[in-house]
Order: C-alpha cells, then structure tokens, then sequence
C-alpha cells in the first residue's frame, strides 16, 4: 500500500481538518448567544430602541454561524464511528454516556429553542420569547460540558475499570466521568475563550460603524460592551487556564513537559518566551527565558520540580513497553506558546482600546482598523489551543489505555478516507468563503432596515418605544 | 428486566422519530420542483418546515449517540461498514441544512437556485440512502468474525437494498407532500394534494412489495407473526392515508403516513431481533441486541437518563409544533425583504 493511503493518518489528518473546522463556528455560537441574551434582556426591561438593533444585528450573524455549527457537528457524532470504530469498540461503554445525555440533555432543546426564538418574535409572548434565548444560551453551555466530559475522558480516563475478557473499558462511576478535573476546568475555560471570541467580533462589528460616524448610539453601546467582556473573559480564561495547567501536571505530565520542551527534570524551571534552535533542546542558539515560571505554573511553587521528556519516556517504557511516548514537540511547543501569546494580545487591545475610547471619545482611522482585523486573535488562540490539547495527547487516544494506531477502524480503506477528507474539505472550504461573505455583508449592513423603520416611525436609535410584533417576524 | 432489549426499543423509538420528522422535511425538500411554481410558493413550502426541520435532524444525532452508547459493538460496526453511504448522508444533510439559512441571505437568482438545488438533493439523497442502509441490516451484510463489514459499497446496492431505499424515498415524498397540503393554502395546496394522491399510489406499490419480500426473508423467524402483523399495519396504514386523501382529511391523510413509517421501522426491528446486525458470512459472528450492549451499569445510568429527560423533551417538542400550528400563507412572505 502506498505510503499517502494510509488510513491511519488520513483519519488523523480528518479528524484534525474536521474537528478544528467545527471549532471555527463553536466558539461563536458559544459566546454570543450570552450576549444576544442579554441585549434582548436589556430591550425587554429598557424599552430601548438601540438594544432592539443590536439584538436583531447580531442575532443574525448568530444564525449565519450557528447553521455551520449544526451541520458541521453531525459529522462528529459519526466519525467516531466511521473512522474510529475500533476506538468506538474500546470506550463506547464509558464515551456514548455523555454523548448521548448531550443529545437527550442539550441538543434537543438546543434545537427548539432555536426555531423558537427565530420564528417566534411575533407569536410568542415578549417575556417567554426572551426565555427561549436564555434556554438557548443554557442548551449550548450543556452541550459544551457533555462534550468537554466524554474528551476529558481520553485525556484522563476516570471512573472505568477493563473487562479483560471484552477487552474493552467499562463505566463504573458516570459521577466521576463528569467531574473529571480535566473537564471541571476545560469547561469554563472553554467557555470563556469562547465570550473573548464573541466579544470582539461586536467590536469589529462596532468599529467598522464607529470609523464610517453612523449608528453611533447603538455601536457605542456595542463597542464598550465588546471590549469589557473581552477583558473580563481573559481574566477568566487566564485563571481557569492556570487551574488546567495544575490538573495537566497531575494527569498528564508530559503534555507539560512538551509545552516547555523540557527535557530534564528540573527544579524551578524557567519558561522560554521565544526559542531560536532545534527544538529536542540540544542546540538552542537564542531564548528568553523567565525564571521559576514553569515551576510555577506547573505547581504554584517558584522551586517546584518539572518532571523532563526524557525522565517520563524513560517511565512510561518501563510501564508500557518499549515505545514512543512523546508527542511532537515543535507543535505543542509553539501551540502553547501561541495559544496564550494570541490571546492576551487580543485583551491587551481592547484594554487600550477601552481607555482610548472612554467617554465616547473617537479613535484614528487605524486604531479602527486595529480592532476590525485584530478580531480573529482569540479564534486563532483557540484553535491552537486545541491543537496543543490534542497533539498533546498522542501518541494516546485514550492516555495510558489505548494508541491512537490502535482505535482506527480496521474495515476502512485509506482510499474511503481519502475520498472522504477531499469530499469535506471541499464543501467545508466552499461552506467557509460562502459564510464569511455571509457574516461579513450582515455586519457591514449593521442596523439598516431598522434604522429607516424606526425614522419612519418618529423614533432613533436612542430612543425608547415599542414595536409592533408583526414587524418583527422572521421567515426564510 | 433486559435492558439491553429496552434500549434496542428506545434506539429504534429515536429513528422512529427521527423518520416521521425529518421523513417530512425530505419529502417537502424534494417536492419544491414538482410544486413551486414561483419563488415565493418555494419560500412558503420551506417555511413549513422552517422552525422543525433543525429539531427533526437532531433525533438522528440522538439516535446516533444513543446506539454509541448503548451498543458500541453495533455503532463501530455500522458506521465503519457502511461508510460511503453515511458519507454521502452526512454530506447531503451539510447542504440541505446550511441552505434553508443561507438561501434567503443571498440576493441574486443564481444563489437561490444553487441552494434550491442543494435542498431538493440534500433531501432526497438521506431518503433514498437510509432505505438502503436498513434494509441491507435486516438482510445481513458480510461480517467477519472481529466484526468488521469487509463488503462494499457497491454490496449494499443489491436488488433488495434499492427496493427499501425506493420504498422510503417514495414514502418521504408522499409524507413530506402530504405535509404541504396541510400546512399551506390556495393553489399550492390543491398541487400538493393532486401530487400526493399519485404518489401515494406508486408508495402503495412499493411499498407493498417491499414488506412482502421482508417478510418473505423471514418466513423462519420464530416470531413470524409479529412481522406479519406489523408489516400488514403498516400497509393498513399507508392504504388507509391514501384513502383519507382522497377524501381530503389532510390531517388523517398525514398522520397515517407517519403510522406507516411506524410501523414500517418497527417491521423492521421486530425482523431484526434478536440481532442486530446479522452476518451473511456465518450467523456466529452476527451481532445480537446482547452481545452488541453495552454494560449493565451503562445501561442503567442511561435508562435513568432516558426517563427522566423523555418526558421533557417532548412536552417542549410538541410545544414547538403547537406555537407553529398555522398554516404558511403566501401574504406572510414579504415581497423583497430577506
């Protein structure tokens, strides 16, 4: 068999391609159903126009989102099973669980809700049809938990034990499946990379308004909004992300070892800023270093000990047989380092953005376009961010119990596989340009037509009123 | 009790739904060419199904993760067996699904008609596919004894697959037809009933001679007269409906439709059982409701699960049919807006 139709990696290269492709549209629909939640609660309780616009202008680009989001999460329900069905075999008993309480628990309502607050503007009660986005905003949070719950599983496994004659992993403790600690602080810091993304996408939203001079009550209100919930989520992520830093030294040492390319186990070990060099660690040229912050990270002591590659391979062989243990390290090396870089470059900006801005004071054309192109940051920190979580992981798919060779299924053939990656990638690239066209036109439009409703109509966009329902229903 | 024996009730309870749902979204996808005569009789005809059909498409995730998780064995097997077909579904359900949304943003004729075309394949491409894949479980497929289905998918286009995927393209259609007729008014109405009186000849046909070759298979079966009886309701059904359109009892003709694809998938778990998926290589190596299961311990979280949030989830579901009861009109598609 030629070397390129070997199914093992092209379901890697699938599952990789596929599962960040989702992720580009999770995060989205994670964070900014919070906030449509709340402009709505604020049009709901104020009776102010502006918040009316704001709710309908970023409901839509939820929606453009959210659609790519549905369909493009069917298909990781299934290639768990398509392209790792021997994996599937190993852990169903343990993994379905929280699937499938994500789909009785979350998708379901996820999905009524969603039709609901669509098409419901003008036949639901104005308070209900607000509960359905807060439902909304509770089904996508669930989901992400019961999702986070069934990966912590393969980055931790817990609450199991091995059916020897089955050869297979079996649920023991569905309690300690969900409060796995992995899971405990993934979630929220999920959670809240997720409102950094959403956050900024309203401020490019509202700096591209703001730099034209028009819906300057509304992207006001939508600018300092942005730029406070991305500095407050940063907070956030940094803290939750110190706690899975914490909990990853205890489960999963070497996914540590390999952020820092610490070879040697070391005591009050520094962290590298930048590294110039090879990175198996013998031929650095230039780096900048700062003391004791990896022993710090790793364990909160300024002197605590970092255990080293070398030391856990050497462990893990004596454990698990002569193998390869480590995982690539130049990607979890620069996936860290980028994931955490992009980041705080993102909450940096906006927190000069938000003192630049203050009292409604306006900004250069460039520092406009800063915040308009700046937008993609905290999408990027997440995608490498998963990128390291995952990568981190290999050679396991599920640590300690099970090689990621070995969860592939066996009746596929590379071909299938690679009809299937061309086949999404395809549509998948095709899905992007036609949605990014999508958000980007819905964004540029902004407030338009309720604008000219509203001046036809005797009020602004500061103004308060009511409207009447009819004019706020929505059909396809 | 088994409890493996009530998930394999609760699995096919979840596509059970999963068919009279989206079986009418389908049906209602790939009737647009037959029906609309202009673009707002299109924009209508999605309406109709507008605020469910994203709901309708969840029962098979639900499905899906439920067979994940109460028959890992059957999941892995399936899903690794029968991947170009559930390729070719997963595709057609990313097109269908993205263009209700994405239609109405655009603003030229050429967009609408790409995402016209996306709808009317992305339906019917699942209809005719799902029918394929489940009558080739009930007719055995080749697995060998890890398991492993090492046919292709070429295997799964026998005579006997092609009928069950017909049958079910045609019954979708004739559903999802009926379902127009119900929910909308004036001239589309009369074209969807006119339509659905002639499809539901051609369903009967097929239909028919698709339960009949089924049972046939299965003239050994120690419980013969289970499939029998099951597979004569479902026929009773879909005659029935048939006749109710006649006389223009829209919601009779539509609810009869959804019993026959009741019945139709319980013809085919009650011809299943006790496998789940049976070899054609040697019946030792089939997969049955029990050694597919999953653990006690598993299956009872999952039970508990399952009754606590059931009830739920269908209260809220039927809430949302009901607060979308009314009939689409063509005076509630605004001219020019989108």
């Amino acid at each position: 068999m030629v070397e390129w139709l070997d199914p093992l990696i092209l379901a890697r290269w699938q599952f990789g391609l596929t599962t960040l492709y989702h992720f580009l549209f999770v995060p989205l629909t994670l964070g900014m159903v919070f906030i449509v939640a709340g402009l709505q609660t604020a049009w709901v309780r104020t009776g102010k126009l502006k918040y009316l616009h704001l709710t309908r202008l970023f409901g839509k680009i939820f929606l453009i989102n959210f659609a790519m989001g549905v369909v493009t999460g069917i298909v990781q329900e299934f290639q768990f099973g398509m392209n790792w069905s021997d994996y599937s075999r190993f852990v169903g008993d343990v993994f379905g669980a929280p699937l499938a309480m994500e789909g009785l628990f979350a998708f379901f309502l996820e999905a009524s809700m969603i039709g609901l607050w669509i098409f419901g503007w003008d036949k639901l009660p104005a308070k209900l049809h607000l509960a359905t986005i807060w439902l909304l905003a509770l089904s996508t949070t669930l989901s992400a938990y019961f999702i986070l719950a069934a990966n912590a599983f393969m980055q931790n496994p817990v609450g199991f034990e091995i059916n020897e004659e089955l050869g297979r992993a079996e649920l023991t403790d569905i309690g300690a499946v969900l409060t796995n600690p992995v899971a405990l602080t993934q979630f929220p810091h999920t959670i809240l990379a997720s409102m950094m993304f959403a956050a900024v996408v309203v401020v490019a939203v509202a700096a591209y308004h703001l730099s034209k001079g028009q819906y300057l009550d509304e992207m006001r209100t939508a600018l300092r909004l942005g730029l406070i919930v991305n500095i407050v989520a940063f907070v956030g992520v940094g803290l939750t992300g110190d706690q899975l830093g914490l909990v990853m030294v205890e489960t999963q040492p070497m996914k540590m070892a390999a952020a820092e390319a610490l070879y040697q186990t070391t005591s009050g070990a520094s962290f590298s800023l930048f590294s110039l060099g090879t990175p198996d660690g013998t031929s650095e040229i230039f780096s900048i270093r700062v003391p004791y912050l990896l022993s710090f990270l790793s364990t909160h002591d300024f002197n605590g000990t970092v255990e080293g590659i070398n030391d856990l391979q050497a462990q893990y062989t004596e454990q698990f047989g002569p193998g390869e243990y480590t995982p690539i390290i130049w990607v979890t090396y620069w996936s860290f380092r980028w994931m955490i870089g992009l980041g705080a470059l993102s909450a940096l900006i906006s927190a000069v953005g938000l003192w630049l801005t203050r009292g409604g004071r306006a900004v250069s054309d460039r520092a406009w376009k800063l915040a308009i192109w700046s937008a993609p940051l905290p999408l990027l920190a997440i995608l490498v961010g998963w990128t390291f979580t995952e990568m981190g992981r290999q050679p396991w798919i599920v640590f300690g119990l099970m090689r990621t060779e070995d969860g592939v299924s066996p009746g596929v053939t590379g071909l299938e596989v690679l009809i299937s990656l061309i086949a999404f990638t395809l549509i998948y690239g095709v899905l992007a340009v036609v949605e990014f066209k999508l958000i980007v036109r819905a964004a540029v439009d902004g407030p338009k037509e309720w604008a000219k409703y509203d001046a036809d109509h005797g009020a602004e966009g500061s103004g308060t009123g009511s409207v009447d329902p009819a004019k706020l229903a929505t059909v396809y | 009790m088994d409890l493996a024996l009530l998930w394999f009730g609760i699995v096919g309870f979840f596509f059970i739904g999963y068919f009279v749902l989206d079986g009418f979204d389908f049906g209602v996808g790939m009737a647009m060419p037959f029906l609309a005569k202009d673009d707002t009789d299109k924009r209508v005809m999605i309406n109709t199904i507008g605020p469910v059909w994203d709901l309708n498409e969840t029962w098979l995730i639900v499905a899906g993760a439920s067979l994940f998780a109460a028959f890992p064995y059957w999941y892995a097997t399936l899903f690794d067996g029968f991947y170009l077909a559930l390729l070719l579904i997963l595709l057609a359900l990313i097109a269908r699904g993205v263009s209700f949304e994405y239609r109405r943003l655009g603003r030229s004729e050429e967009w609408k008609r790409w995402f016209d075309w996306m709808i009317v394949i992305g339906s019917a491409v699942p209809a005719l596919l799902w029918g394929v894949a489940f009558a080739n479980i009930i007719q055995g497929v080749a697995i060998d004894e890890t398991g492993t289905y090492v046919g292709t998918l070429f295997d799964l286009l026998n005579p006997y697959g092609l009928l069950g995927g017909l049958t079910t393209l045609l019954l979708f259609f004739t559903h999802g037809v009926q379902f127009v007729a119900l929910k909308t008014d004036g001239e589309l109405k009369e074209r969807a009933h006119a339509l659905s009186v002639k499809a539901g000849l051609v369903t009967i046909v097929v239909a028919a001679a698709f339960l009949v070759w089924t049972v046939v298979q299965h003239l050994g079966a120690a419980h013969l007269a289970v499939i029998v009886g099951l597979a004569a309701a479902a026929a009773v059904a879909l005659i029935g409906s048939w006749v109710a359109n006649r006389a223009r009892r829209e919601g009779w003709a539509f609810g009869l439709t959804a019993a026959t694809v009741v019945f139709a998938v319980l013809t085919i778990l009650a011809a299943l059982y006790p496998n789940v998926m049976p070899s054609t290589i040697d019946p030792a190596y089939s997969l049955t409701i029990q050694n597919a299961s999953s653990s006690q311990y598993t299956l009872e979280v999952m039970t508990w699960v399952a009754l606590a949030m059931l009830p739920l989830v269908l209260a809220y579901q039927a809430f949302t049919y009901w607060v979308f009861r009314k009939r689409v009109t063509r005076t509630a598609i605004p001219v020019a807006a989108h």
